[in-house]
């Protein structure tokens, strides 16, 4: 029997600032899935997601994107990873056809396989008319869209959005939303993390609660009511009650 | 004591509260108990600086200062070369006053008037230009003091007033570039005339000492016959602010009435659009700014390449940045006066040329450098692409260095014309001065917007410190080389040293 790898298998990681931050987290996502991590503020879902993209050191602990040690083969996993974050990091000076012109080339994708890839992202997320515009005078929404289209741009297998429609108006965030549907359909592998609970519920097939730097509860929207114990209620019931079990246990303990 | 919210004290007090933060992080770098260690080092400086004041005029006033002309041409000139900085200051803080956002909105938005405000922040830009200049003038003025008596302390009183003026004159400018061409291009219009009116001055009697004296001292203008020949009289209005500063007690009120009461009705007349026009201020950043070309195919490129276009597709598209950039070249313009002027006849002057363009290479460096390595507007895309950390760094190196040799190479195939063996000497001072600046920032790296280019010096005075040093000892080295002098080993020596004390002191990676 072939065992599928998995886009992201991360063990035992650890990080501490001045208190720890990530404490023994274990997490596997299946290649092709899409995953939502969800969590309380300061519970540890940037943090982790920083470390598999490679913008943070781990103190202990192994992550593997599809088979490669991000730690030991940074480089090679950085080639199919994309990372966005919620606030959208692109240059106000660069149109968005050029951003994503300097994109392709640190990804190094061929410049005309790259260029038509940009023009069909650009007129999937409705940035077609505002191409050749600086990016200096975009609003948040759509600047989070040009982001995205650098982040889709070199065809990663593994796509982690750190809170992606964090101050997007409904049509915008309907946009995000479909262009990240059709890449999992693809067989693309999307990691996200939300405080909006409903994008979670429709959105994820499989949904990590992550408190304290830990793993505390994971599953389907079933699995989580079963382990919640709250049968026929939506997800932020379910997350606020996992959450306020955790505290208790915590306090407990 | 209570103050009643919204008033004008209460406005003052808000902003001096936020000033004397500001300047406690700016001096500490956020490191409040760096504050005792940052008072010894002022105090230290302060002496020295003392002491250099002490040794350029203490003889001539020793000798005795009358009201005579060849004293009132050298007290206006110093006076107009202060005056030029104040400006340059003023200027560039009026701009900030409408349209830096931080709490302006709060406060547009809120029922408080803004016209109080405005008093408040003019009267603030008045205080610190008045501040900087009297810290910069306070060596010469205490020495003038201590042999002439202390008269000459009511040349602060002079300072405080041309710091009134020139604050006065600066909204002057500034509410006539919004009438004249708009909020959208003001503010970078009123940042170059600051930055030109800076080094107008200084540049331009330095260029008349070259062509007239051939040498790059502006003294060498100030006490020239001709020019104190063609002074008007000892009794003319013109001298109105020397005669104050010698302690003149007439001259120095009438000086001090004229300068407060313009800056009084400038406030009060210009106070009453502030909101307005901060408001029109703060539509330009909704502005749309459409590439001028029209959209080519994307090109092939190595990501050093990517990396590298990226940088300069950047500097030229910031037309501040390339101001900040082209004000560190003016400064470059004497030099290559004096060597249009010597070309051929001698190749004594190199020696002072030289070190400028080795000092310029070094100041440049250093700011292009913050640019490409701290400045970096998204620093997680980089981060996260699939290239050694090390490429990234040296694409960014190439990128800075290329634009240094872009500037300097005319001047160094002028002198490479004029001595092959100096035009070594330049490039080897360059290559260093450029390189230690690089490798400082490169120590000291901070994660920043690239709009904070400004403010870089704030993110350690270590850094800014080390790399003045080192470009200055290594201009040394450079014009002791040029001069075949063996001694150029110690500022070398000196340079080294004070790299080895930067990297020691760079900040440990978390």
């Amino acid at each position: 029997m072939t065992q599928q790898i998995l886009a992201l298998d991360i063990n035992g990681l650890e990080k501490c600032f001045d208190r720890p931050a990530v404490s023994g987290l274990d997490l596997q996502v299946k290649g092709g899935e899409f995953y939502a991590l969800l969590g309380p503020n300061g519970a540890g879902k940037t943090t982790t997601l920083r470390m598999v993209a490679g913008l943070l050191q781990p103190d202990a602990g192994s992550i593997s994107v599809f088979g490669i040690d991000a730690r030991l083969n940074q480089v090679e996993a950085k080639s199919i990873v994309a990372w966005v974050s919620d606030e959208p990091m692109i240059y106000d000076k660069l149109t968005p056809l050029e951003y994503l012109e300097f994109i392709s080339g640190l990804w190094q994708i061929d410049a005309n396989e790259a260029e038509a890839r940009s023009l069909e992202l650009l007129g999937w997320l409705g940035l077609t008319p505002h191409m050749n515009e600086r990016c200096g005078g975009f609003s948040k929404g759509m600047r989070q869209k040009v982001a995205l289209a650098g982040a889709l741009v070199h065809d990663p297998k593994l796509i982690i959005l750190d809170e992606p429609l964090t101050g997007l108006d409904a049509g915008s965030a309907r946009q995000v939303k479909d262009v990240l549907l059709n890449r999992v359909k693809e067989g693309v592998t999307v990691i996200m993390t939300t405080h909006i609970l409903e994008v979670a519920e429709r959105m994820a097939e499989r949904i990590g609660v992550i408190a304290d730097g830990r793993l505390i509860a994971e599953g389907t929207l079933e699995e989580l009511r079963q382990q919640s114990g709250q049968n026929e209620t939506n997800l932020e019931e379910i997350f606020l009650s996992l959450v306020a079990d955790h505290q208790d246990e915590a306090k407990a303990a | 004591m209570t103050v009643r919210p919204a008033t004008t004290l209460w406005f003052a007090r808000h902003e001096i509260n936020l000033a004397f933060r500001d300047w406690v992080s700016m001096m500490t770098a956020g490191k409040r108990h760096r504050q005792s260690t940052i008072v010894i080092i002022l105090l230290i400086a302060a002496g020295i600086l003392h002491l250099i004041a002490n040794a350029i005029i203490g003889p001539w006033v020793s000798s005795g200062v009358g009201i005579d002309k060849p004293t009132l041409v050298m007290l206006t000139g110093s006076g107009l070369l202060f005056f030029s900085l104040m400006m340059s200051q003023a200027m560039e803080s009026v701009t900030r006053a409408y349209y830096a956002r931080s709490d302006l909105d709060l406060i547009l938005s809120s029922p408080a008037s803004s016209n109080r405000l405005f008093a408040v922040r003019t009267g603030a830009i008045t205080l610190t230009t008045i501040a900087l200049s009297s810290l910069l003038a306070s060596p010469f003025i205490n020495m003038l003091a201590f042999h002439g008596g202390a008269k000459w302390l009511s040349a602060y009183l002079v300072l405080a007033g041309l710091g009134g003026f020139a604050t006065s004159l600066s909204v002057i400018l500034t509410l006539t570039l919004f009438k004249t061409i708009g909020p959208q291009k003001t503010r970078l219009a009123a940042q170059i005339v600051a930055a030109i009116v800076g080094a107008t001055f200084i540049i331009g009697i330095q260029t008349v000492a070259i062509i007239a004296y051939n040498s790059i001292s502006r003294f060498s203008v100030l006490q020239s016959p001709e020019l104190i020949t063609m002074a008007p009289n000892i009794e003319s209005l013109v001298w109105l602010p020397a005669k104050a500063a010698i302690g003149e007690m007439r001259e120095l009120l009438i000086f001090l009435s004229i300068c407060f009461a313009t800056l009084g009705m400038v406030i009060i007349r210009s106070s009453k659009s502030f909101g307005r026009l901060a408001t029109e201020a703060a539509g330009i950043s909704e502005r749309k700014i459409e590439n001028a070309s029209a959209p080519r195919a994307f090109k092939k490129m190595t990501t050093r390449q990517a990396l590298r276009s990226k940088e300069w597709a950047l500097l030229r598209r910031d037309p501040w940045l390339v101001s900040q950039t082209l004000m560190q070249i003016l400064y470059l313009l004497p030099p290559a006066v004096l060597m249009w002027i010597n070309f051929g006849e001698s190749t004594s002057a190199l020696v002072i040329v030289i070190p400028v363009l080795v000092m310029s290479a070094g100041q440049l460096a250093g700011g292009l450098a913050w640019l490409a390595i701290s400045g970096e507007d998204a620093p997680d895309l980089v981060a996260t692409a699939p290239i050694q950390p090390r490429s990234i760094l040296i694409a960014k190196i190439e990128a800075i260095l290329s634009v240094i040799g872009m500037i300097l190479l005319p001047l160094v195939i002028t002198i490479a014309f004029i001595s092959p063996y100096f035009a070594l000497v330049t490039i080897i001072g360059v290559a260093l001065s450029a390189g230690s600046a690089t490798a400082i920032q490169l120590w000291f790296r901070v994660q920043a917007k690239r709009t904070m280019f400004r403010r870089r010096q704030v993110s350690s005075r270590t850094a800014t410190l080390a790399e003045a040093f080192s470009s200055i000892m290594w201009a040394g080295m450079a014009a002791l080389l040029a001069a075949q002098y063996t001694l150029f080993i110690a500022p070398a020596l000196f340079a080294v040293a004070v790299l080895a004390f930067a990297r020691m002191m760079r900040p440990k990676p978390e």
